[in-house]
């Protein structure tokens, strides 16, 4: 169907149309209007290219992407395209060059994307080559803007997106700093394939009404329940969000928590772990915040559970296909003791992760279930209709916000 | 032959649905962990699961049994290539290749897992057990989720 035919419901960003999860013509122009447009969204660490002429490649949406360090120690980003004939330049995800070589027809650029050779330029004994016409400077790798926040190296192919730390906003921004307060230090990444639309992966980050009651590891353990303290920050513009658990006391009292939580089938059996070490953590942040899971609009994700500290990055792969990546982070700082915790509680997260291996599944039951229902909508009131911060996490007022950020960008 | 018919009853035990007695393949005091080459070859330490004892071993799978949520599914375990590497004070160095199809209620399989495992191995209380398991992915994908252990 034509994207434009689409007509949101009158009850706004509280209802959301099934369509929007498997029309494929409304995820084409997504790609266009959202991943290559104003937006900004994740490409790397800065420490993931810590040497002049490491470079790794991304996504902008499902567009390849360059990201280099030059000589300089400027950071730069490019499409993966080569100005040829569109050959991808870079093959490997990371690596070290001192140019970027394409391997079809030896087309070189320098780290910045510029281009700085052609093979056969002049053609051989005066046969072939380049029309005199031609001019290296006016076929670089097209380049993206990129700007940094916290360590954190965003890019945009859109001149029209606000600087970075306008559209991350003070009231998000200040919760990603709180978080990388020192230099990374990456322990691991992972990958999981989601057969689901990137948009309900999205919506489940930012869903802090679900988290403890589809993963009952959750509440039962006591890792976070809904009864704790917390509540959730949205965005001026609703596209970002933190949502957070402050301590690990109930505000209602343990029996009323108890209580409430009845009615999930692991609270009933009394369970108890037979090495809680997995859950011993400190309060390193010294705030007693436990729980932060924070999105950048569109796709971008920095989760603290406990001491587990974790970037994730939702790239489409399709209407119905999702790559889900993980970079597990510690910090330079941290002692041996310190890091031993964080993969403990790496535990938590992940493909595998104990409050986390039901999102790579729980997508894919809503993609299943929608089929044949496109016309009709998901109900997204609890906490109201709006989209403002609120001191709970019984609502989905950061789902709302996605969809308030998202609408005008696809003319919604 | 005692190694080959250890990785013989490893497989069965997660084949088929013999969860509980999965820890008892370990000593109490064993590492396990899964990872991708990836982050095996670049030294990295994150595990996708990370247990340093046999309870944390038992208490996978209890979260799987009574508080994770996933959709039915099976495993079929092909372990081969065994070979056995030095011993070292009475600690056995295995190396193995795995690959696990996962079957899901509805029939759909897809090769799930292929990789190496290496391992420690032990004879204590009559019988080889894992001091160690590394379990290495060849591949840094995982398909949905990881509930079942490889």
């Amino acid at each position: 169907m034509d994207q434009h035919t689409l007509v949101w419901p009158k009850e706004g960003n509280a209802r959301i149309p099934y369509r929007v999860f498997s029309d494929a013509d409304i995820y084409r122009a997504e790609l266009d209007r959202l991943f290559l447009g104003p937006t900004w969204q994740f490409l790397a660490l800065e420490d993931e290219l810590p040497n002049p002429g490491d470079y790794k490649t991304t996504f902008l949406g499902e567009t390849p992407v360059i990201v280099t360090r030059d000589e300089d120690g400027q950071i730069h980003a490019m499409l993966n395209r080569c100005a040829h004939r569109g050959n991808l330049v870079c093959l490997k995800r990371q690596g070290h060059d001192t140019a970027l070589t394409c391997v079809y027809h030896s087309w070189s650029y320098d780290l910045q994307g510029n281009l700085k050779s052609v093979a056969f330029r002049r053609g051989i004994g005066g046969k072939g080559g380049m029309p005199d016409s031609f001019r290296l400077e006016e076929h670089g790798l097209k380049k993206l803007r990129t700007d940094h926040f916290a360590g954190l190296v965003f890019g945009s192919l859109s001149n029209d997106a606000p600087p970075l730390a306008d559209y991350i906003g003070n009231l998000i921004g200040a919760r990603i700093g709180r978080v990388l307060r020192a230099k990374p230090k990456i322990l691991g990444t992972t990958s999981q394939i989601l057969h689901n639309n990137w948009k309900l992966y999205i919506e489940n980050v930012k869903d802090t009404y679900h988290a403890t009651l589809l993963h009952t590891f959750f509440a039962t353990f006591r890792v976070s329940r809904l009864t704790a303290g917390g509540g959730v920050l949205v965005s001026e513009g609703g596209g970002n969000h933190t949502s957070y658990t402050r301590g690990k006391a109930d505000t209602v009292g343990s029996a009323t928590s108890d209580k409430l939580y009845a009615d999930i089938q692991s609270m009933r059996d009394g369970l108890h772990l037979t090495d809680p070490r997995l859950l011993e953590s400190t309060d390193e942040f010294g705030d007693d915040v436990t729980v932060q899971i924070l999105s950048v609009f569109p796709n971008f994700v920095l989760q603290q559970i406990h001491n587990s500290v974790a970037l994730r990055l939702v790239l489409p792969k399709g209407p119905n296909e999702t790559e889900l990546q993980w970079v597990y982070l510690g910090f330079e700082d941290d002692d041996a003791a310190m890091t031993e915790r964080r993969l403990l509680q790496s535990n938590l997260v992940g493909p595998a992760g104990y409050v986390s291996m039901e999102d790579g599944a729980v997508g894919n039951f809503v993609q299943r279930a929608i089929v044949g229902s496109e016309d009709e909508c998901s109900i997204v009131e609890m906490g109201g209709h709006e989209h403002a911060s609120q001191d709970t996490r019984t609502t989905e007022a950061s789902i709302r916000g996605f969809w308030h950020a998202y609408r005008p960008l696809m003319g919604y | 032959m005692e190694i080959d018919a250890l990785y013989a009853d490893y497989a069965h035990c997660l084949d088929d649905d013999a969860l509980e007695d999965w820890p008892e393949f370990f000593i109490d005091d064993c590492a396990y962990r899964i990872t991708s080459a990836e982050n095996f070859e670049a030294g990295l330490p994150l595990g996708i699961v990370y247990a340093t004892s046999k309870g944390m071993l038992v208490d996978r799978i209890m979260a799987l049994r009574k508080a994770n949520i996933y959709e039915p599914q099976r495993y079929r375990h092909m372990i081969g290539a065994i070979k056995i590497g030095a011993e070292e004070g009475g600690v056995l160095a295995v190396t193995a290749n795995f690959i696990v199809v996962r079957i899901m209620q509805d029939g759909a399989m897809i090769l799930f897992a292929a990789g190496r495992y290496l391992d420690r191995v032990v004879h204590l209380d009559g019988r080889w057990q894992f001091a160690k398991k590394d379990v290495v992915l060849d591949s840094r994908q995982i398909d949905t989720l990881l509930a079942i252990p490889l």
